[in-house]
Parts: C-alpha cells; structure tokens; sequence
C-alpha cells in the first residue's frame, strides 16, 4: 500500500448562490497517476483551483494534507513552493518569447536581478531533454506547435521541482500522436516518482494510464476506482458520471414534426487562425418543421463552432459543406445575412456576446430584429414600447419596466430579453446555445415552455447543451458531437445517459452502433 | 419630505447629467465674477461662440467616434489642412467659394473614408491611423501653403467664420432675427419636452415631478433667451453659430432616433453583442470615421474663414480639445455612452475656461495647467460617480415583485400586436 501524497479532506466551496463543491474528498497515493472524471460543471476545475491555491485558504472549508502536513496556500507561489504545479488547458506561455524564457518565468535564474543566460539556457536544454523534446531552447514559442507548447509547460513544470502535477486536460488540443507522446511522458515521469492528477474528458486515455480514478458529479465525490483492481472499463466510468434521476422537471409535449427544414450537408471548419486544423470535420445534421434537436458534445467537442459557423460564418476559415433551408440552399456571408434568412443563434454567453449591458430592455429586445421598426431613417420608438411590453408579458420577464437597464435584471429575466430580441426576427430555426446556463430552476422551466411553443409553431430548434437531462427532457433526436465529428444521432426513445456519454466519448473517428 | 426624497433620488440618478450643466453654470458664475462682469459682455459671449465653434463642431463628431470607442488625433491636422486646400482653390484657382466649400467637405469626407478603410475594414487601431495622418495632413498643410500664409479670401467665406444673421425688421437697437429665432429655438424645444413626457407617461416610464418639469422648462427657455438677448445687444447670433447649432439638432437626432445612432451605441456597448445581431459593425465603423472627416474640413473652413486666412500652424491641439469635450460631456473611454449636447457642454466648459483666464490675465502655461485638471477631475468623478451607484445596485438585485402592468393606453395595442413567437399554439 503506497502511501498518500495528497488528502483533500471535506473541501466544500460556495460562490453566491451555488454550492461548487460539496464535502469533497480526494486521496492520491505518491507515485500514482490519478484522474479525475465528470461531467462539464462537476467541479473538477474548482477542486484543482483550491488545491493550487487559487482560491486561496479560508475562501474554502476543509483541509489539504499535502506530504503528511495540513497546507494552506495562500496563492499560486505557495503551492508550487510545496511542489505542488498545475497545467491549465489554456496554456499559460508567452508567444514572442522563446523556451527558456518560457521555462523560466517567474523563476529566473538570477543573481541581484541580472539574469545568467548561459545558466539558463544549460538548464532549459537538460530540461527539454528529459520531456523529450528536440528544439533549441532559443527558439520563440509561438513558432512550436499545440503538443510541443504542452511539453514546454511540462518542462516548466519540472524547473519547478515538482511533485504533484496536475494537468486539466492535457490532450483536449494535441492530435493522436502528440497526445500518445504526451502520456507516454507522463508515464515516465511517474516511474522517476513524480506523481500526475489529471483531468481528462477522454475516457480511453484515462483507461490506458491511470491507476486510480475519482468520479465527481455535481461538486461531490461519487467514487474512487482502482484501475487494475475494480477492472475498471469506460462503460464503468461512464455509469459513475451520470448516474442520476432527471432531476428537472419539464413541461409536456406532444412534438408535431415535418418536412425537413434546414439541412447541412458535408459541412467542414477550419480553426480561423489555423487554416489546416479541422475543427468540424464532415458534419451532416437536419431539422425537422417542429422538432428539437439536442446537440451533446464535451468542452472543445465544436458545439459552439458549429453553430456559429453555420450562423452567417461568425466562426471559423474555409468553411465548405452545404446549408439547405427550406429546400434552398444559402450561402450566408454575414450575420445579417443569416438573420435575414430567417436563421437565429442564441449565444452561450449571453453577457459577453447576447446583450449590451449599457442598453435597456426595450432596446435590446429589438436590437436583432430593429430593421422592422425603420420608418424611413428612424426607428419608431412607440412601436418599440409595444414590441416590447408583449414580450415582456408573454416571456413574463419580470421587471417594473422596459425602460430599465438590462445590467440589473437577474440571469433568467436576462436570458428572456435575449430569447425575445430573437423570437422578434420571426427565424425558421433557432439555434439556442446553453439556454439555461446559469440560471435558477423555475426560470428554466419557463424557458423549456417557451422552446415548445416555438417548435409548435412548426419552427426547428437546435438546442445545445451540457446538461444531458436538458437534452434528454427537451429534444425529440439528440446528436452527439467528438472532436468535431458528428458520431451519433439518437431519437428520444433510444437516448439514455449512458449511451449519450459513450458516443461523446467516442474518439478517433470509430463509430459507436446505433 | 417625499418630494426631497424624490428629488434625491433623481438627483443622485442623473448626476452626470445635471453636473456637466451645474459645472459650466459655476464657472460661468465665478470667471463673471472675477472678471468683473467682463465674461458676459455682449461682445465677449460673441467671441466665445466664434473661438469656440470649429472645436465644438469637432466635438460632435469626436464624441461619436469615441462612442464607437474609437478616436481621432488627426481633425486638427485635418482641419488646418482643408482649410489651406480651400484657401488656395479660392484664391490661386479663383474657384466661387460655394463651390470651393463643397468640394473642401467632400475632401473633408474623402480623409475620414480613408481613416475608415483602414479601421474598420483592415482592422488597424483608430489610435495609430489616426496619428498617422495627425502627422502627415500637418505635413501636407505645409506643402500646400509653402509654408505661408494664405490670406485675401472672398468676403462670403470669410462670413462664414466672423458674419452675422442679416438686420431685419424695425430698429430696435437689439438684432431682430436672432430674438426670432431663439423664441422658434425655445417653442420648440418646450414642445419637444411637452411630448416626450406625455409619451414616458403614457408607456409607464419614470418622469420628472411635474414642478421639476416646470423648472426645467424655466430653466432651458431662460438660457436660451438670456443667451440670445446678449448675443443680439452686439450683433445678433454669427453665421458659425447658426451653423453649429443645427449641426447639434442634426446629430442629436441622428443618435438619438435613427437606426445608424442605434447601432453606434451598440458597438460601443458591445461589439461582439452587435455583431452576432446582425449589426454590420464594419460599415458603422466606416461611417463614424468618415463622418469625423467631413467635420473636420467643416472645422478647418470655418477656422480660416474665421481669421481670414489659412495658416499652417491652424488647428493645432485642436483633436485635445476636442477629446477633452466628449469626455467632459460625459462620454466613456470604454465606448457606449455619451451624447451630442453632453459633448458641446464639455466644450463650453473649456471654452469659458479658456477665455475666462485669458481675461484675467492668466498666462497660457497655467491655463494648460488648470485644463488639464478640469479633464482629470471630470473624468474622476465620472468613474467615482459609477463605483458608487453600482453598490447594491448590480446585477441580480432587482425586486422581483416590482412588476408594473403595461401602460393603461397601449394595453390594447400590446394585446393585439402580431410579434413573432408569441402566437398562441392549438394543443
């Protein structure tokens, strides 16, 4: 029995309003590789964060035994001071400067503020050496790619004398050979005795270099696996993460379908920046007059980039494939254009890309839709109130007026402006992306009511989601979305939990039977 | 009691509104008082509208660009050089200065479509394009002029820049025309008033209490009337401030109700939020910036005109002055916010200060000085102003239960209004 580097005892972790961790427990034996496994929201980032000191001792309860001593970190220094290091999925390098720079941010090899070159860049090649990377260390990073940027965070890492590493999802971006030669090195780290948390949505990687597996599943512990001895299996992990009643409540629907109303044909995206990385790769989907659609994917699967690159090209470089609306086929340019086609796409973040703070109720409901008020260069601001008070009491958006600012409603009345400001452009479809993120039960309810009268009216939905049960209570067929790759398509009948997660995990392009 | 409290509360709601005009109101007070009643003179209120009139018509169009959350270094450079292109197409080609005029704002149009190209369409900072062209329209002023003076302009232009509105009617000893026009100006805007809060009322909006409303009428018909009662014991309002004024009522129209003004703000607010509505956020850019262009000739014409003459050193520091009006007035540096008569008031508020210590004898270093912390202070007590009334009155604090019912005379309307997604569906 392998002593434990790592006891996170009863960590629990409120923000206002939501419990993101609730009497947590996590224990990762020394030289282990320990990874984490839920859903998008379990609070696997939240735990890492705590660990690492990010938010700092006192902002938590519980306790953090780290080598045999109760630690508490008051920021980042602290814990990599202890040894403790972490790898953000967004990498933390800086582009114009070169690896050993890189490496040793922060940390610089440095005598009264002069900083010895010839030190460090001795240092940064023995360090590339051991991840196994061939570069000169005076090389700028922005010339690496995506997996030798990763290994230039893990010789960082390494710099730091580490002994717990923790990388939040250190594969997401790497393609297969890159991802292969990151967890080989993982592996070799681990037989020179560092030990590895790692936070990964790809259950095979998991189930190729873990020892032991600890499920999160709405910000509590679920269970810890040991990987040889349970025979753990991605069904068996699956289970772990989903397995809970629908909780929510949704409201009855007899589904009306037609004919077929938008149809995307052999549609394929390249990153905007990265003309050669395939970001939706050969994706054909359809929506049926009066159905709901669900699209299920991880983080990073291209939900998001899918739905904007079909909504006027707002995402996205070279973007080939066929959109067929209403037996035409469009060729959308701008979002205006889309809008005009009778398109409409409900941002994920609604504060950042769905409302302008600034503005107030009534004008943020007609800002899609604002070409109907025109009469000749103005905008006509009676009918504007008008537009605006029936939606206020159909959506039943609660506020004394539609003249207050829209910064001061709460996230569910929020979302309702924006829900109407699209309803006002009378689309064919409607493409919700997370329409119920971060906001309270009831106020979802309301909204699921309103996505049904929608489809009733023989307008097809795509709705996005990360929560299953959403998809699962709301859609009629649900695809799933892997690595940009449509690899499933379920009608509500078949749908389960388990089966959505299976295909979403599904990597590599193998198809899953139907 | 209530009222106090009401009065308060509207106080505290629309401190930067009511500041800007209580500001200019005090420095207005004290430099009459300092100057020993100079600063009100028939003559100097005249000289102050004429000195002022090319920053203040730069203002309009920089508080829009800055509402845009863009900006503009170059309409000083700008303007001196429209003004030098004007001068010589008068008087080396003999061109009939109308002509001359249009072609300059045309020119004037032409250098803000290139400032827009470049923002909007190739995605360079307004910031860098702009002082670009600060520094090569400065350049070009002097190529122009050879480095001289242009002066000898026909006397039509020169009108435009140091004439009058015409004498009319009887001889009262006071400028008929200009009392006319400011008693149209003053039914005008009480009738404008008058209809914007019967239609608030109607939609259920907040107002003003009616003796505030009152007041505020008083208030506005007494400036109006004060202003131009002094303007005409000289000689009536000039043709610049003629000039500026309907400019005023142009653009605060144009932001104000046009779809184009809509769109402004929404870039500014938020430019991703715009651009995922469908808001051609580039042709808006564009426009801003072209817009910027074309007052910016109108300013540099109405300077030469104004000294009978073009120079190659006129409108320098001009694009400060005029920053410094749109931020005065009111206007973010973060974008979204500001407004067309915010911003002349931020103008008039440097423009008294100008004159004021000029009268006063204050030497042009420590007027430098003194503007600079005006700037300063303004815009700290803007940012001050927003931390405080942000407590508790963030995101998420409203009171569910203060759900109002529509408008009693639109309920009907509301009712029968065909908006899309509202239908009734047959289950």
């Amino acid at each position: 029995m392998k002593p434990p580097i790592l006891e996170m005892r009863s960590i629990t972790k409120e923000f206002p309003g939501v419990i993101a961790l609730d009497d947590v427990n996590l224990t990762v034996k020394t030289g282990d590789i320990h990874a984490i496994c839920g859903e998008n929201g379990a609070g696997k980032s939240t735990l890492m964060k705590v660990l690492s000191g990010v938010y700092p001792h006192g902002s938590y309860d519980g306790d953090i035994v780290f080598e045999d001593q109760v630690v508490e970190f008051k920021d980042i220094r602290q814990s990599e001071a202890a040894g403790i290091v972490i790898i953000h999925q967004e990498l933390a390098l800086i582009p114009e400067l070169s690896i050993a720079e890189n490496i040793f941010l922060g940390n610089e090899n440095a005598a009264g503020g002069i900083i010895s070159w010839d030190r460090t860049n001795r240092q940064a090649i023995d360090l590339l050496a051991r991840v196994g990377l061939a570069e000169n260390p005076l090389t700028p990073v922005k010339h690496l790619g995506v997996g030798k940027q990763q290994l230039v965070e893990i010789a960082k890492a390494l710099s730091k004398d580490v002994k717990l590493l923790i990388l939040d999802e250190p594969t997401a971006a790497l393609n297969d050979d890159d991802s292969q030669h990151l967890l080989g090195l993982l592996k070799g780290l681990q037989a020179k005795g560092i030990t590895s948390i790692m936070i990964s949505h790809k259950l095979n990687e998991i189930e190729q270099i873990a020892d032991e597996i600890t499920i999160l599943r709405d910000g509590r512990t679920i269970e810890t696996l040991a990987v040889a001895e349970d025979k753990v299996d991605q069904d068996r992990i699956i289970r772990g993460m989903v397995g809970r009643d629908l909780e929510h409540r949704f409201p009855e629907h007899e589904p009306e379908i037609g004919d077929v109303l938008l149809e995307v044909r052999n549609w394929t995206v390249m990153h905007p920046l990265d003309g050669s990385r395939a970001v939706i790769k050969d994706a054909n989907l359809a929506v049926h007059r009066g159905e709901i659609v669900g699209i299920a994917g991880l983080m990073g699967a291209g939900r998001t980039e899918l739905a904007r690159s079909i909504f006027g090209r707002s995402y996205g470089s070279r973007i080939d494939g066929q959109l067929i609306l209403d037996g035409k086929e469009l060729h959308l340019k701008s979002v205006h254009a889309a809008i005009d086609a009778g398109i409409a796409y409900l941002t994920e973040d609604r504060k950042a890309l769905g409302l302008n703070l600034l503005d107030d109720i009534k004008r943020s409901v007609t800002s899609a839709g604002i070409d109907k008020l025109r009469k000749g260069m103005t905008v006509d601001q009676r009918e504007e109130v008008v537009v605006a008070e029936r939606y206020r009491s159909s959506m039943n958006i609660k506020t004394p007026s539609v003249n207050e600012g829209v910064a001061k409603l709460s996230g569910g009345n929020q979302q309702k402006v924006v829900l109407s400001k699209w309803m006002y452009t009378d689309p064919q479809v409607l493409i919700l992306d997370e329409p119920t993120r971060g906001i309270d039960v009831g106020a979802k309810y309301e909204i699921y009511g309103v996505i049904q009268r929608l489809a009733k009216q023989g307008r097809g939905i795509i709705v996005i989601s990360s929560e299953l049960p959403e998809l699962l209570g709301l859609c009629d067929r649900i695809y799933t979305l892997a690595e940009g790759r449509i690899t499933g398509e379920l009608d509500r009948a078949q749908a389960d939990q388990e089966t959505l997660m299976r295909h979403m995990t599904t990597t590599h392009g193998q198809e899953v039977g139907r | 009691m209530s009222t106090a409290s009401t009065m308060k509360g509207l106080l505290r709601g629309n401190v930067r509104q009511y500041g800007m005009v209580i500001a200019l109101v005090t420095i207005v007070v004290l430099f009459q008082i300092w100057t020993d009643g100079v600063l009100l003179k028939p003559l100097n209120v005249t000289n102050l509208l004429t000195q002022n009139a090319a920053i203040l018509i730069l203002a309009i169009g920089m508080v829009m660009v800055i509402i845009a959350r863009h900006i503009d270094l170059s309409v000083g450079s700008v303007a001196a050089f429209v003004g030098a292109v004007a001068a010589i197409m008068m008087t080396k080609w003999d061109m009939p200065w109308p002509i001359a005029v249009i072609l300059c704002l045309l020119l004037g149009a032409a250098i803000g479509a290139w400032h827009g190209f470049w923002v909007a369409y190739v995605g360079i900072p307004a910031f860098i394009v702009t002082l670009a062209s600060m520094l090569l329209f400065r350049g070009l002023t002097l190529v122009v002029l050879d480095g001289a003076t242009v002066g000898n302009l026909p006397g039509g232009f020169e009108s435009m820049g140091n004439g009058f509105l015409p004498e009319v009617g009887p001889d009262t000893g006071l400028a008929n025309l200009t009392l006319v026009i400011a008693f149209l100006l003053a039914a005008f805007l009480v009738f404008l008033e008058f209809r914007k809060r019967s239609s608030a009322l109607r939609y259920n909006f907040e107002v003003l209490p009616l003796p505030l409303f009152y007041a505020k009428l008083i208030v506005i018909v007494a400036a109006i009337f004060g202003f131009s009662y002094v303007l005409a014991q000289y000689r009536g309002l000039p043709v610049v401030g003629l000039i500026l004024f309907v400019l005023i009522g142009i653009y605060s129209f144009v932001m104000e109700r046009t779809v184009v003004g809509r769109h402004i703000y929404a870039i500014g607010g938020n430019v991703d939020a715009a651009t995922m509505s469908g808001v051609r956020t580039r042709r808006v850019d564009f426009l801003v910036m072209t817009n910027m262009g074309l007052l910016a000739a109108l300013a540099g014409m109405v300077t030469a005109a104004r000294l009978t003459a073009a120079n190659p050193k006129a409108g320098t520091n001009f694009e400060l002055d005029a920053i410094a009006a749109a931020f005065i007035g009111g206007a973010a540096v973060t974008g979204g916010v500001g407004t067309v008569v915010g911003a002349i008031i931020g103008g008039f508020v440097m423009g008294v200060l100008n004159n004021g210590m000029s009268l006063r004898g204050i030497s042009i270093d420590w007027q430098q000085v003194v503007k600079g912390l005006v700037l300063l202070a303004a815009v700290a007590f803007d940012v001050w102003n927003k931390k405080r009334t942000s407590v508790g009155g963030g995101a998420g604090s409203e009171d569910a239960s203060a759900t109002a019912p529509p408008p009693d005379d639109l309920v009907e309307e509301i009712q029968q209004a065909e908006v899309p997604g509202t239908e009734e569906v047959r289950t």
